[in-house]
C-alpha cells in the first residue's frame, strides 16, 4: 500500500516534470501553440507503473541480499542459460560450432540472386560486433573508458578511402595499413593521456573524437568535407569480376573471418600475461603497480590494440559502403558501441556479441522502434548500471571471499 | 595589429566565457562533492533553454513582450531545471553511490543520451528560433560594436549569480554543509549533516545555474536545438578542468580563459575550427598541469 502511494506521488511528479516539454509545442512558423494533453496521461500511467516496478525490484534485491547474508553456506546460484554457456567449456564449444556453421551457411539461406538485403544488414551488424569486441579490450578488460572509439574507426575508413583514391592501392594492402594507422593514432593519443585518471580519459577521448570529426568535415581538400568520399572500391577477389550479391557475400565472409580472428585473439589474450595485467589494472591500479606491472605500457597496449581493431574494421566498412562521410562517425555511434560492451557485460566476449547483434539488428527489423532507439539505449544504460552492472553475461573471475558478509562499505573511499 | 578588432574579440570572449563559467560551476560543485562527472549537466542546460522557449512562446503569442517575458521564462526554466537535476540525481546517481567509479559515469552518459532524445522526440530535432526579448538599450549605442545589449544583460546576470553563489557557499548553513561534505563525507555525516540532502542541494544549485546559462545563451544566439547541451556541456567541463575541477573560483577563471581563447582562435585563425581550440586547450592542460590552473595536486592515498 505504501508502495502504491509512493508510486502515485512519483507518477504525479513526472507529470509535472514533463508538462512543458511533452504537452506544449510552439509552432513558430504558423504562430500557433499545440496542446497535447493526452501525452500527459500516458506519462502519468507509465511513470506510475515504472515506479511501482522499480520499488518492487529494489525490495526484492534487498530481500535477496538479506537472504544471502543470513545463509552461512550459500547454495550454488541458479544461472541463466547464457551464463552457463559462458562458463561451461564443453557446452560452449558445441554451441560455438553450431553458431559457426549457421554463420557460414547464412548468406546462402537468406539471399537470392536479386535480394541480398539481409546479407548487407548482417555485414553492418558484424562490423559492429568487431567494434564491440575491440572496445571490449579497452573498456572491458583494461577498464579504460574510451568515449571516442569511433574516431579510430574513422581513421581506418579514411585510410582506405584516401589510399585507394590517391595511390590506387587495393583492399588487401590497405586492410593491415588501416589497422596500423588506427593503432598509430591510438598510441600518439594515448601516450600523453593515459597517465590521467579514468574520468579525465573519457573526456579527452570524447574531445579527440569531436576534433577528428570537425577536421574531417572542414578540411575539404584532403578529406572531401561533409560530402565525404565516394566510389570506394569493393574488396577484390583474385581479379575476378563479382556481381552485387557475390560482392556482399564475399564481404560477409571477410567480416566473419575477422570476427572469428577477434574472438580468438581476445580469448587468448584474456588468459595471457598481459591480459591478466589488464584485468588487475582494472580492478585496482595501485595494487597492480605495486605488484610490478608497468602501468603505462600495459594501458597503452590495451588502448593501441583496441584502436587497431577499429582501424581494421574501418577499412571493411569503407569497402562495404562504397562511400564514407563524417556523419557515420558521431558521438552517438561511440555511445552505441559502448552500450554494447556495457550491456553485454564488460570483458565477456559472448555477451558483447549478443548485445552487438541485438542492438544493431533489432532497430533494423523493427522500423517503428528505430525512432526510439537512442532513447531506449540511454535508459537501458542507466538501468543496467543500477540493476545488473555485470551485464548480460557475468565475466567475474573466480574469487575467494571471506565469510564476513556484514561490513560497512559506506566509509571506504 | 588591429587593436579595435582585438578588443571586439576580447569582449565577445568574456561574454561567452562567463556563460561557460556558469555551466562549469555546476560540474565543479558536483565533482567536488561526489567525484562524478555529471555528463547530463549539459542536458539540464538544454532543457532549461527549451522550457524558457516554450514559456516565452506562449507569452509572446498571447501578446506580451520584452524583458518581463524573459524574466518569467527564466524563472519557470530555473524551476524546471532544478526539478530535473534533482530527479536525475535520485534516479541515475543515488543508487550507484558506492558502486565502482565507472558505473555512475556510464549511467551519466546513458542519462545524457536519454534526455537528449526525450526532448528531440517530445519537441523537434530541428533548430527553433528563440524570440528576441532584449530590446536594444539607447545608452549602449556608442559601444554596441563591442558589446550588444544582450551581452550587457548576460554580464550583469552572470556577475550577480556568481556573487549570490559565493554568498550562499560562504555564509549560509547549507553552504557550510556543502563545504564540509566536500572535505570529508564520513566526518560530515558524523557531525550530523544530512549528506544526501546536501548532494541533492548541490545538484539543484548546479541545475539552476545551468538553466540561467541556457536562457542567456538562447537569447544571444537566437536559436535552440535538442543537441546544444552536448557541446555546451563538453565545453563547460573543459572550463572546469582548466580551472581545476572541484574549485569554484577556478571554474569561473577556466570559463573566461576558454571563452577568450576560443574567440581569439576563431577570430584570427578560422571559425570552423573553434571547437578544436577548446579541446586542444583541454588536452594541453591535462598533459601539462592536470590539476588545472587553480587546483592543487592531490596526492593519492592508499
Amino acid at each position: 500500500m505504501a508502495n502504491m502511494k509512493r508510486s502515485l506521488g512519483i507518477g504525479l511528479w513526472f507529470m509535472f516534470l514533463t508538462l512543458p516539454l511533452m504537452v506544449v509545442r510552439v509552432n513558430t512558423i504558423n504562430q500557433e501553440i499545440e496542446w497535447r494533453w493526452s501525452n500527459m496521461i500516458w506519462v502519468g500511467i507509465c511513470a506510475f507503473a515504472i515506479a511501482w516496478l522499480w520499488q518492487f525490484s529494489i525490495n526484492r534485491r534487498a530481500n535477496q541480499r538479506a537472504h544471502v547474508a543470513a545463509d552461512a553456506h550459500p547454495e550454488v546460484e541458479k544461472l541463466s542459460f547464457a551464463q552457463r554457456l559462458a562458463d561451461d567449456p564443453v557446452l560452449s564449444k558445441r554451441v560455438l560450432l553450431v553458431a559457426a556453421a549457421a554463420a557460414v551457411v547464412f548468406p546462402w539461406l537468406v539471399s537470392t540472386g536479386q535480394n541480398f538485403y539481409h546479407v548487407n544488414v548482417m555485414v553492418s551488424a558484424l562490423i559492429f560486433v568487431v567494434l564491440g569486441l575491440g572496445l571490449n579490450i579497452t573498456v572491458g578488460l583494461a577498464g579504460l573508458l574510451d568515449l571516442g572509439y569511433i574516431a579510430f574507426f574513422a581513421v581506418g575508413a579514411y585510410t582506405y578511402a584516401l589510399l585507394s583514391k590517391n595511390f590506387d592501392l587495393g583492399f588487401w594492402t590497405c586492410l593491415p595499413l588501416g589497422g596500423l594507422m588506427g593503432m598509430l593514432f591510438g598510441i600518439v593519443l594515448g601516450f600523453p593521456i593515459l597517465r590521467l585518471r579514468g574520468d579525465y580519459l573519457a573526456i579527452v577521448t570524447l574531445g579527440f573524437a569531436s576534433i577528428t570529426k570537425i577536421v574531417l568535415e572542414n578540411w575539404d581538400t584532403v578529406f572531401g568535407g561533409a560530402a565525404g568520399i565516394a566510389n570506394i572500391p569493393r574488396p577484390e577477389f583474385f581479379g575476378m569480376a563479382l556481381d552485387g550479391r557475390q560482392k556482399s557475400v564475399y564481404t560477409y565472409y571477410i567480416v566473419l573471418a575477422l570476427v572469428a580472428l577477434t574472438i580468438l585473439v581476445t580469448n587468448r589474450l584474456k588468459n595471457s600475461r598481459i591480459g591478466r595485467a589488464w584485468m588487475a589494472l582494472r580492478e585496482d591500479e595501485i595494487a597492480c603497480v605495486a605488484m610490478g606491472v608497468d602501468m603505462a605500457r600495459t594501458k597503452l597496449s590495451a588502448y593501441a590494440l583496441g584502436a587497431f581493431w577499429a582501424g581494421l574494421v574501418g577499412v571493411i566498412f569503407a569497402a562495404h559502403n562504397n562511400f564514407i562521410n563524417p556523419d557515420s562517425f558521431t558521438f552517438m555511434d561511440s555511445a552505441m558501441i559502448l552500450a554494447m560492451v556495457v550491456l553485454g557485460g564488460m570483458g565477456s566476449i559472448l555477451g558483447v556479441i549478443i548485445a552487438a547483434l541485438a542492438l544493431k539488428l533489432l532497430p533494423e527489423y523493427l522500423r517503428a522502434f528505430a525512432e526510439y532507439r537512442m532513447l531506449v539505449f540511454g535508459g537501458v544504460m542507466v538501468l543496467m548500471m543500477i540493476f545488473r552492472p555485470q551485464g548480460l553475461i557475468n565475466n567475474m573471475r573466480r574469487k575467494y571471499e571471506c565469510d564476513t558478509v556484514e561490513g560497512n562499505h559506506d566509509g571506504e573511499k | 595589429m588591429d587593436f579595435e578588432y582585438l578588443f571586439e574579440l576580447l569582449c565577445g570572449g568574456v561574454v561567452k566565457g562567463s556563460i561557460y563559467a556558469l555551466i562549469a560551476l555546476g560540474y565543479t560543485m558536483v565533482y567536488g562533492i561526489i567525484q562524478l562527472i555529471n555528463f547530463a549537466h549539459g542536458e539540464v542546460y538544454m532543457i532549461g533553454a527549451f522550457v524558457a522557449f516554450i514559456v516565452a512562446g506562449i507569452l509572446t503569442l498571447t501578446g506580451y513582450s520584452g524583458l518581463t517575458v524573459l524574466v518569467l521564462a527564466a524563472v519557470v526554466a530555473v524551476i524546471y531545471a532544478a526539478a530535473y537535476g534533482y530527479t536525475l540525481e535520485k534516479i541515475a546517481y543515488r543508487p550507484l553511490r558506492n558502486a565502482p567509479r565507472l558505473s555512475p559515469l556510464i549511467s551519466a552518459i546513458g542519462a545524457s543520451i536519454f534526455l537528449m532524445n526525450y526532448v528531440q522526440l517530445a519537441q523537434t530535432p530541428d533548430f527553433l528560433p528563440f524570440p528576441e526579448l532584449v530590446s536594444d538599450f539607447d545608452f549602449m549605442e556608442p559601444i554596441s560594436r563591442y558589446l550588444s545589449s544582450v551581452d550587457l544583460v548576460i554580464l550583469i546576470v552572470t556577475t550577480v549569480t556568481m556573487i549570490a553563489l559565493t554568498v550562499l557557499i560562504k555564509y549560509t548553513k547549507i553552504g557550510k554543509a556543502m563545504r564540509a561534505t566536500q572535505q570529508d563525507q564520513v566526518m560530515a555525516r558524523l557531525v550530523g549533516i544530512n549528506v544526501d540532502r546536501v548532494i541533492s542541494a548541490t545538484f539543484i544549485i548546479g541545475s539552476v545555474l545551468a538553466a540561467i546559462a541556457g536562457v542567456l545563451i538562447a537569447s544571444r544566439t537566437g536559436q535552440i536545438n535538442s543537441a546544444i547541451g552536448f557541446m555546451a556541456g563538453l565545453k563547460a567541463f573543459t572550463a572546469a578542468v582548466l580551472g581545476g575541477i572541484g574549485n569554484i573560483p577556478g571554474a569561473v577563471l577556466g570559463g573566461l580563459v576558454l571563452g577568450i581563447a576560443e574567440t581569439l582562435g576563431a577570430g584570427y585563425i578560422s571559425s570552423a575550427y573553434e571547437d578544436v581550440f577548446a579541446f586542444g586547450l583541454l588536452v594541453l592542460i591535462l598533459i601539462l598541469r592536470p590539476a588545472g590552473l587553480l587546483g592543487k595536486a592531490v596526492k593519492q592515498k592508499v
